[in-house]
């Protein structure tokens, strides 16, 4: 198993391809001049549809299809969601570190296909000096005629602005983002209306994952079908995975869809730290429910459609790995313990349960709980489930549903030596 | 009018409107689905999760996209996966709600639950308690018991002030933002909003003063919980000891409709208002006070009030009984054989006005209007705004042209009401905006809603809209052209938008005006409107902002200003009769020799310069009626027990004609309005009766449920009655003649301007409000400011008509260079119109 450096860094080798000239040099903005001279807004939108990109962000929705959904109304806006902030997930960073220009050049092909002017970049606050750097990458753009007025001599113009958030997980849900750069505070907006209708400033627009718009320039360089022929039928293309927590070699893995759980952390990362059993996975960071490291699960391949059938999401794909030594419902409170800190506060199942569910965690891991207290930490969680404005309520409860469903007890045994526990604290 | 979608809740079929939102639906057919969040006021959020109900759509064959039926020929639902909150979801034909299924209590229950983890549920204490619809709503979705462990509960601040009205309760506050949207959706100041996230999620000011709005008292009313309450009535009462009297806002033209909650002050204490509340009346107030409405009460239990009938004996005022000095008065009357002056103050119930007027004319006197400084009254009888015009609802057919009028300030629930016709926030399918003209020397809150601002100069006021009327019509090309040319292209362009709609609402007030000023203004307004042919039909005519609460109903009793001074009305007078007026105040001396009687709620200059004096009942001791600036006739209804021998005036008029033989006593109010119906031609048939009708009102926000929550009331008490124009009934209207008013020239141009919280005795004695009620103050552009080395805050002597007054300077862009706003009311010079003025910067 090979890995690529496709998103990451072109496959340039020692190139610095984060210099504008050597990007140029090694065939960049080829892509984005084929568009803007060549094609149609809707060629444009027909190949990326063809190719069989789906969104990096999360979600797995086409690309293409996504970008055909925009209402018939202009101004239209393009965003890119660079406000990476589930735990587990360094992909972006590394793109826009690495590989600047190849995910700008997405940003642009995105926006001429979707004939809008302007485009955001929302970083996450603490992508500061990322954004700083972007900032002078666009005014390079800028110089080179690539942005702005009159593009290749076309009519097309575009501008593009870096929008800092200030700390927020709810602002990479897309509709918190664009409140966010509205300047409201982030809280997820009610859906329908979606973003293509009513997005930025009430007007169309397409929200993308910044890996997502990386992956763009290579579908319009190389076609559709060379796309499609890497990964799996419904999950193609180079996807990069974050591997985290027990594995002897973490770190980022840009492989085609497709590959296995065992093949992805035994083949690639070399297995488990100090050679330990694996327990458990968190394919998703924080996000998903946790998968048993059982042979079913490290056999399934990571693809959008293989996950979800051993009881989980490939989502941004942040595989976290809890080795043999870790108690689960401590890794449940660290979840939880996020959500709660997290939680925007604008639906009542979400705010409050968070803080439920923490509290019930806490007394737990403290040794504090009642032996009613697990049964009790998994009717709030259902309580939560289903309820919420928005995706995050639903993604608080997952390790905490599935930690309790596979590892009860690990939960249980706490509040059985409740007391001793607590002695010890104490004492 | 909207196409009709019908569908099933329950099991029954309810045929609602094409957009309206489930929740609306079920309550439209008596199914009131539990929500905190959700008002039918304001744009749904879905965020409390309290209205969540299973929804299910027809199943459509996706070629097709025919119905798929099942065995039994009934088309087969397709149920959404997750639960729906009803507050988001509108309506679709065919679609099923199920709102009692196990799945849905559970979802109560647990929505209930979650709010209860944080709530501190000191309902004990709380001002909301019995009137709370978290509190109704645990008791009918809740467990009853809560698994969360009290210990762990989130201790706040219980006392945050987010201004010197409202107070804020951290830990009750269950984060819905019904009070943030109304601010930001209903009246467009953003002052208030959320901080932080999650559970520290709260509500923070954003202003200087702290939630400084005219309107901050209603998110105490829409507040789910107790979290927000009102300096004036936190742990003031509670609500199930109060009575509730329906009544009528005493303060301005529009006429809000109110509940005045009343109770002792203590065990053996005097009954005093608690508090007022709005009642709904959706063509007036609907269910908004603005903040001098509800805090402005409290000069009905001042300790300073006249209680008991005084004499003047050798100097002194010697306290006497009513059949001492009525006859007494009634002698004095008789002997001056007609030589009497009638002075009644614009704040007077109709039927007060009436038995005043009859009286009066009765000893063949005469009446004035007082302050009366304000004309058009006559001209509002012909074209006035047409009966059933709501402001809120104007559409994209109507402009709106409002002139010399600080509307936010002088009448503030047609503000935000003309605000909603320009903008249509909140929660309407209405979308279609009103075309919105602001005719102004200055800036005022209504600009940034306004289609087209015209700026003209302070005195050229009739001259801006005759310009106007003569650009439509192609008249005085000349006149339109200066004014144009004068006051850049807006003219030109107003004036083509005024062409351009079906119906034009023009709403005129007197700032910078005396009497003659504001009364040609009024009759360029309404030839402007006849030209148009905008009269008589809904959503046209002229709309007075009036100074006081009832000076329509004095116009139309026949108490109109006599367009003299006080001085010269009272010169020949040997008795002078002073209803709620004081012109002394003003610095109107009245004859030295003639007897003055005065009838009045506080001990005012007048009343010290007077022979009698009478003390009158307030407006929430008595019943009565106002009609407001749109001719609305409305009753209200006595809340308090009278205050010691005071009587209403009605009575005190009424006994003093039937003692001089000119008529027989009345024996009540209604009474008296059936001789105001019998004697006024467009009052006919209004009794108290039908004053006091009702009909069903949308959105329901009865206090029957718990729906809305929130405490607004509903309006059993009565919708009023708008007066018709003769534009209505038939009558051919002509042009009148304009005389244009002198235009004033000087350096410096003293303007007076009208403001919301003015030193005026009714609102003087809410110490409340005082932090709000400025000193007397001159409000300086920065260019004039600079020329007279004057800065804000200064004191600076202001020479008008060579009297000169001390006052404070503010230094702003807001006055137009070459104008000095004097606010009225303030304990300034009480200046009647534009006048030319000297200013100096006062040495320390």
């Amino acid at each position: 198993m090979s890995e690529f450096l496709l998103l990451r860094h072109r496959n340039q080798g020692e190139e610095d391809i984060a210099d504008l000239d050597a990007y140029i040099r090694l065939g960049g903005f080829q892509a984005f001049k084929k568009v803007v001279t060549e094609m149609s807004s809707k060629q444009v939108i027909d190949l990326v549809k063809n190719s069989g990109l789906r969104g990096r962000g999360g979600a797995g929705f086409p690309t293409g299809m996504k970008w055909s959904f925009l209402a018939d109304r202009f101004p239209r806006y393009v965003v890119a969601n660079s406000d990476e902030s589930e735990p587990g997930t360094f992909k972006d960073r590394e793109i826009l570190e690495r590989n600047p220009f190849q995910f700008l050049e997405g940003l642009m092909i995105c926006a001429y296909a979707a004939q809008a002017n302007v485009a955001y970049n929302y970083c996450r606050g603490e992508f500061w000096m990322l954004a700083q750097e972007l900032h002078g990458k666009v005014a390079q753009l800028h110089e080179r005629g690539l942005l702005g007025e009159g593009i290749f001599g076309s009519d097309f113009a575009l501008q593009i602005h870096h929008h800092l958030g200030a700390g927020a997980y709810i602002c990479g849900e897309e509709s918190a983002l664009l409140e966010s750069i509205e300047g409201k505070l982030g809280q997820p907006r009610m859906k329908p209306p979606f973003p293509a209708d009513r997005g930025l400033y009430q007007q169309p627009t397409v929200v993308n994952n910044t890996e997502t718009l990386a992956n763009v320039p290579l579908i319009i360089e190389r076609g559709a079908d060379w796309y499609r022929s890497i990964g799996v039928a419904k999950s193609c293309g180079p996807k990069i995975m974050c591997l985290s927590g027990h594995a002897k070699n973490p770190g980022n893995y840009e492989v085609p869809l497709g590959i296995t759980f065992r093949e992805l952390i035994f083949g690639l990362a070399g297995g488990i730290r100090a050679d330990r059993g694996l327990k458990a996975i968190l394919p998703s960071g924080a996000s998903a429910p946790i998968l048993p490291a059982t042979d079913a699960v490290l056999d399934t391949p990571l693809t959008y459609e293989d996950v979800p059938r051993v009881g989980s999401q490939l989502g941004s794909a942040s595989i976290i790995l809890l080795d043999e030594t870790v108690d689960v419902s401590w890794a449940a409170l660290k979840t939880t313990r996020f959500f709660k800190h997290e939680s925007c506060g604008k639906c009542t199942p979400c705010r409050e349960g968070t803080y439920w569910m923490d509290r019930l965690l806490e007394r737990i891991n403290n040794g504090r709980g009642d032996p009613a207290d697990a049964n009790l930490l998994g009717e709030v969680a259902k309580q939560i489930s289903g309820k919420c404005l928005c995706p995050l309520g639903d993604f608080s409860v997952s390790a905490v549903v599935s930690g309790l469903e596979l590892f009860r007890d690990d939960f249980v045994q706490h509040v059985r030596s409740g007391n001793q526990t607590a002695e010890k604290l104490t004492g | 009018m909207a196409d009709f979608v019908k569908l099933k809740i329950d099991g029954q079929s309810v045929s609602v409107p094409e957009g309206t939102l489930i929740v609306d639906a079920a309550k439209r057919a008596g199914n009131d689905i539990p929500v905190f969040c959700y008002h039918p006021k304001m744009e749904p959020v879905g965020m409390c999760r309290m209205c969540l109900v299973e929804v299910g759509t027809p199943l459509r064959d996706r070629e097709s996209a025919e119905l798929q039926m099942d065995e039994h020929g009934d088309p087969q639902i397709q149920w959404m996966p997750k639960l729906q909150t009803a507050c988001t979801v509108p309506v679709s034909a065919g679609m099923r709600v199920r709102t009692a299924t196990e799945n849905v209590t559970l979802a109560r229950k647990d929505v209930v639950e979650f709010l209860l983890t944080s709530h501190p549920l000191d309902c004990p204490v709380c001002d909301k308690g019995g009137e709370c619809p978290l509190q109704n709503l645990t008791m009918q979705h809740g467990t009853g018991k809560s698994r969360y462990l009290f210990d762990e509960k989130m201790q706040l601040q219980k006392r945050v002030p987010l201004g010197d009205l409202i107070f804020l309760d951290r830990e009750r506050c269950i984060q819905c933002a019904r009070c943030t949207r109304f601010q930001d959706e209903l009246v467009g100041e953003s002052v208030i909003g959320f901080d932080q996230r999650g559970r520290a999620l709260q509500i923070v000011t954003f202003s200087d003063p702290g939630f400084d709005s005219h309107f901050s008292g209603n998110t105490t009313d829409i507040c789910p919980v107790g979290a927000l309450t009102t300096a004036d009535f936190r742990f003031g009462a509670r609500p199930w000891e109060m009575q509730h009297t329906p009544s009528i806002c005493p303060h301005c033209a529009v006429g809000c409709n109110t509940h005045l909650n009343t109770r002792r002050s203590s065990l053996a204490g005097e009954h005093v208002i608690k508090r007022i509340m709005p009642r709904q009346n959706e063509k007036v107030n609907e269910i908004w006070l603005c903040d001098k409405g509800r805090f402005g009460h409290h000069f009905v239990g001042s300790p300073e009030r006249l209680t008991v009938p005084l004499l003047r004996k050798d100097g002194h005022m010697i306290e006497k009984s009513w059949e001492h000095v009525l006859p007494l008065v009634a002698a004095r009357l008789a002997a001056a054989g007609g030589a009497v002056a009638g002075l009644a103050g614009e704040r007077l119930s109709n039927e007060d006005l009436f038995t005043f007027h009859t009286l009066v004319d009765g000893l063949g006197g005469g009446t004035m209007q007082w302050p009366g400084r304000m004309g058009g009254g006559d001209v509002v009888q012909h074209v006035g705004v047409a009966v059933g015009t709501d402001l809120a609802h104007l559409g994209a057919d109507t402009v709106i042209l409002v002139v010399a009028s600080d509307l936010a300030e002088e009448a503030p629930l047609w503000w935000f009401k003309v605000r909603q016709a320009a903008t249509k926030a909140g929660a309407t399918s209405d979308k279609s905006r009103a075309t919105l003209i602001v005719a102004n020397a200055r800036e005022t809150k209504l600009d940034p809603f306004a289609t087209h601002t015209v700026r003209y100069r302070y005195g050229d006021e009739v001259r801006t809209v005759l310009a106007l009327t003569h650009s439509i019509l192609g008249g005085d090309a000349g006149l339109a052209a200066s004014v144009a040319e004068q006051y850049s292209t807006r003219v030109s362009e107003a004036a083509r938008a005024i062409a351009a709609a079906d119906n034009m609402i023009i709403i005129y007030g007197s700032e910078g005006l005396d009497f003659s000023g504001s009364s040609a203004l009024a009759q360029a307004c309404a030839n402007l409107l006849i030209s148009c042919g905008n009269l008589g039909s809904l959503g046209n005519g002229l709309l007075p902002v009036w100074p006081s609460n009832n000076t329509q109903g004095a116009w139309d009793v026949g108490v109109k200003p006599a367009g003299i001074s006080v001085s010269e009305f009272t010169a020949a007078a040997e008795v002078v009769l002073l209803a709620g007026a004081d012109p002394v105040g003003d610095g109107d001396a009245l004859p030295d020799d003639a007897f003055v009687v005065v009838s009045e709620l506080f001990s005012t200059e007048s009343v010290r310069r007077a022979d009698v004096v009478l003390p009158a009942q307030a407006y929430a001791e008595r019943d009565g009626s106002f009609t407001s600036g749109d001719r609305r006739v409305q009753r209200f209804y006595p809340a308090l027990p009278p205050r010691g021998q005071t009587l209403p005036d009605w009575k005190i008029f009424t006994r003093l004609t039937a003692l001089l033989g000119l008529g027989a006593a009345a024996a009540g109010a209604g009474a008296v309005m059936q001789q105001i119906a019998a004697a006024i031609p467009h009052y006919t048939g209004i009794t108290y009766e039908r004053l006091a009708a009702v009909e069903q009102q949308w959105p329901d926000v009865g206090g029957r449920d718990s729906y809305y929550g929130g405490t607004a009331f509903e309006n059993s008490a009565g919708l009023g009655v708008q007066t018709p124009t003769l534009a209505e009934t038939g009558h051919f209207l002509q042009l009148g003649d304009v005389q244009s008013p002198p235009v004033e020239s000087g350096d410096l141009l003293a303007v007076p301007v009208t403001l919301l919280y003015d030193r005026g005795s009714t609102l003087v004695r809410s110490e409340i409000l005082h932090p709000r009620l400025p000193d007397p103050y001159v409000e300086l552009n920065v260019a004039d400011a600079q020329v007279a080395n004057v800065a804000s805050g200064d004191r600076v002597a202001l020479c008008i008509n060579g009297r000169t007054w001390e006052l404070t300077a503010r230094v702003s862009f807001r006055p137009p260079q070459g104008a000095a706003l004097l606010p009225r009311g303030l304990g300034g010079p009480p200046l009647p119109r534009i006048t030319p003025a000297s200013l100096r910067k006062m040495a320390l």
